[in-house]
């Protein structure tokens, strides 16, 4: 009857659905929204970058793997897309070509492969990748640019006034709105003045503003972020802790009120909203700081995870001396997850018997 | 009526249709049976036959090797034709009687029913467990009689009846809930007599709508039994997470139940308790689920013990060409078989068998972190932690990390998105740190 080999293997003989690859597709499918977005704001130059930052991160996968004697699997290089459209998207849309590729190559081969690959990096690829450019090519880096409908509207408005007085005016450097505050603070001038300057929380949320490639938009982000909640990819623990402790101490810490012609900390009357809104903070808290490899495993430690991230942040907007501190607070907050896992154990099923 | 259940543990597709309106059958007289000595947590049983003998069925073949062991009987009647190593469908070869039967099928003289039997003191009923060479028929194997013997100075209050079946394609107990709702309820009561107990509750998933309203039916009578209804989920069946899911307790895995005044028992232990006291049947047969893909026409078959896996598959209308995996048990905790030639044992609830497309080659990747297993299990141990460890060989950090509380129920290796060996990297430690306290303890003994 049994004439041939039966397959023998340790329970269990069932497995769910659901792979590796696929999560990480996930991830891929979540991304869309928002490159969708650094085209409408930034046109061909931002799908440049992100083209270029995603190839050179695939193929320095592949490089590496090769050296490192491994066959890649679907999740090795759906997990090197992400990454090279996460480290497109913490770059400015301007950043020359072969920066997007320094980044990505950086990112894959350093903060993962040296490790030991998929499931072994301490620091997130992309985030490593950034930083590395950041301290690289400072001037490329945070040459900001305005959005294509900023652009429209300045255009217009030059059109109008050149009309008018027939006279060309000066191309202000552009900044950033995080840029615009941080310039404020350290020429020591009250912040009032500046905020009128400021793009409007709904400007903010939709993305219609200058920033990175990926991050402005933080309706595009949040569609993305819905959907991996969806798929159960990541959890509401990280995000909510990151942008609540944010709030949280840019509302406390973040007004400044001119005492004698000194700007001091005028408490409880920080802009919460614009400092979730601005910059990379939704960006961070949905899709760096929820990666997996690199943060803790357990809703303890994503809780302790995500509040160091937000704090982190505070402080180096607040007082530090760049005006973004996203990625610097994850990446050393990705330090400590080892440390985080080791004292966020799940409760024993029956710890409590006998107490 | 709302189910109860426990925290954490998964959802796997059940399978059950195939076989759940099947009637037991009785599968036919097999012609040759091999009995292991070993079918059961503890020490192996000692034959009592010689080679060439002539035996009954019900008849002492082998006697129980101590006081965590249990006696074997015959299953057939006819002549001990070997005893020695044969395939174990615990995965290596065992000691064994093998009987070839005379097709009579003649009844040992010791099995006479006992009509008083509700009359029957506690010892009495206990020495007729013992007699009976009655196990956990839910898989584990455990001597019933050991598990109704609480330590001085403990009691037991609360009998559980295990009818949960939460293994996938297993409908056994179902069947026996179902069709045998009165002899099961009866060995539950004696029992619960036996351990002198104040109450029974019977727990049955809610998928099984049927066994719920007829052990119901059956208990109706009896103020102190009540049947409660649990939530479909595996491992609802597990010992520690059926007394959570019914009493509320939450109890380590280090603890015995009966610490806590429990005493779980499987419907098919029940049922074969009350055939060996009131009918002073021992356990020869039992109620086996012959089921998946790979089997033409699967059901339910009461099995004689001993019967060789290929012989209750002819049964089942053979298996199909292409037929990859033969497991005993269920899916998620069931034995992997490496040969058809292997017999039914005591704690044998059903056999399997999967095509070749069903058996994929999995690849396991590199843990990412993503905590599913953790957010499964449910002993609520760092698997993810523990798995890690246990891959790079650090037992000791896997011990600190309370791998020993694994009841190995495969949900995190059910789970796992990169299809890591999570439950075996478990069952690895586990061994590996046995090992070491076995050698501790030899060393500081010597």
């Amino acid at each position: 009857m049994q004439d041939r080999l039966l397959v023998v293997s340790s329970s269990p003989h069932f497995r769910a659905k659901g792979s590796t690859a696929r999560i990480m597709f996930d991830v891929i499918i979540a991304l869309l929204p928002a490159v969708v977005g650094a085209w409408l704001f930034f046109r061909g130059k931002a799908l440049v970058v992100i083209g270029v930052s995603v190839s050179a991160a695939v193929l320095t996968e592949l490089l590496m793997l090769g050296m490192r004697r491994r066959k890649p699997t679907v999740a090795d290089i759906n997990s090197a897309i992400i990454t090279g459209t996460l480290v497109a998207f913490c770059v400015t849309p301007t950043l020359p070509w072969w920066a997007a590729v320094v980044g990505s190559a950086f990112g894959i081969a350093i903060a993962k492969h040296c490790f030991g690959g998929l499931g072994f990096n301490i620091f997130n690829p992309a985030l490593a990748g950034r930083i590395f450019l950041m301290h690289a090519y400072i001037v490329p880096m945070t040459s900001w640019t305005p959005t294509y409908f900023e652009e429209r509207e300045i255009r217009a408005s030059e059109e109008s006034r050149s009309a008018e007085t027939s006279q060309q005016v000066d191309g202000e450097s552009y900044a950033s709105p995080l840029g615009k505050i941080k310039e404020a603070v350290l020429q020591k001038r009250p912040l009032d003045e500046v905020k009128k300057q400021l793009p409007g929380y709904w400007r903010l949320f939709v993305g219609n503003v200058g920033g990175c490639v990926g991050e402005t938009s933080a309706a595009l982000l949040l569609l993305g972020a819905l959907y991996l909640l969806w798929r159960r990819i990541i959890r509401l623990h990280i995000p909510l802790a990151f942008l609540g402790s944010l709030a949280l101490l840019t509302w406390i810490f973040g007004g400044v009120q001119m005492v004698g012609g000194e700007p001091r900390i005028h408490f409880f009357h920080g802009d919460p909203l614009f400092h979730v809104l601005a910059g990379g903070a939704v960006l961070g808290a949905f899709f760096m700081a929820t990666d997996m490899v690199t943060s803790p495993i357990g809703p303890k430690g994503m809780l302790i995870f995500g509040f160091g991230c937000g704090t982190l942040t505070a402080v180096i907007r607040l007082w530090g001396g760049f005006p973004e501190g996203v990625s610097y607070s994850i990446f050393l907050m990705n330090m400590c997850v080892p440390l985080i896992d080791k004292f966020t154990m799940p409760k024993l099923f029956g710890a409590d018997f006998g107490k | 009526m709302p189910s109860t259940s426990f925290k954490r543990g998964v959802h796997p597709p059940y399978f059950k249709e195939a076989t759940r309106e099947g009637e037991i059958g009785r599968a036919s007289l097999p012609r040759i049976v091999r009995i292991p000595l070993e079918q059961h947590i503890g020490s192996p049983a000692n034959p009592v036959v010689k080679l060439g003998e002539h035996v009954k069925t019900g008849q002492l073949i082998a006697e129980a090797g101590g006081y965590v062991s249990a006696a074997i009987h015959s299953s057939v009647s006819g002549r001990v034709t070997a005893i020695r190593a044969f395939p174990h469908p615990f995965g290596t070869k065992m000691p064994a009687i093998e009987i070839e039967s005379d097709g009579r099928d003649t009844l040992s003289k010791e099995i006479r029913p006992v009509r008083d039997y509700l009359s029957l003191s506690s010892e009495e009923i206990i020495e007729g467990v013992h007699v009976a060479g009655i196990v956990g028929m839910g898989g584990a194997g455990f001597p019933t009689h050991v598990k109704l013997k609480p330590p001085k100075g403990r009691r037991i209050h609360t009998l559980i009846l295990n009818g949960a079946e939460c293994e996938p394609f297993l409908t056994c107990d179902f069947r026996l809930m179902l069709e045998r709702p009165v002899e099961v309820l009866q060995g539950a009561l004696v029992l619960k007599k036996a351990v002198s107990g104040d109450r029974i509750i019977i727990g049955i998933e809610a998928n099984k709508e049927e066994a719920i309203e007829s052990m119901s039916g059956a208990a109706a009578s009896f103020g102190e039994v009540s049947v409660v209804r649990l939530e479909v989920k595996y491992p609802q069946g597990s010992e520690l997470q059926l007394i959570k899911a019914v009493a509320g307790v939450e109890l380590p895995k280090s603890k015995l139940p009966l610490e806590a005044g429990f005493v779980v028992q499987n419907v098919a232990t029940s049922f074969a308790v009350f055939e060996a006291v009131a009918g002073g049947k021992p356990l020869y047969e039992r109620v086996v689920t012959v089921a998946g893909s790979g089997v033409r026409e699967p059901g339910n078959f009461l099995v004689r013990i001993g019967t060789l896996f290929s012989d209750l598959l002819e049964q089942a209308g053979g298996i199909v060409e292409d037929a990859a995996k033969v497991i005993m048990g269920g899916p998620m905790m069931g034995l992997a078989q490496h040969s058809l030639e292997v017999p039914v044992v005591k704690g044998t609830s059903g056999i399997l068998v999967f095509r070749d497309s069903e058996v994929p080659v999995l690849n396991a990747l590199p843990c990412i972190h993503c905590g599913r297993c953790e957010t499964h299990c449910p002993s609520g141990l760092p698997t993810a932690r523990i798995g890690l460890a246990a891959e790079f060989g650090k037992y000791d950090v896997t011990e600190a990390l309370g791998v020993m509380e694994c009841i190995e129920c495969g949900c995190c290796s059910y789970v796992c998105p990169s299809k890591r060996p999570m439950t075996h990297y478990m069952r690895a430690a586990k061994a590996e740190i046995m090992t070491r306290r076995k050698r501790e303890k030899a060393a500081s003994a010597g």
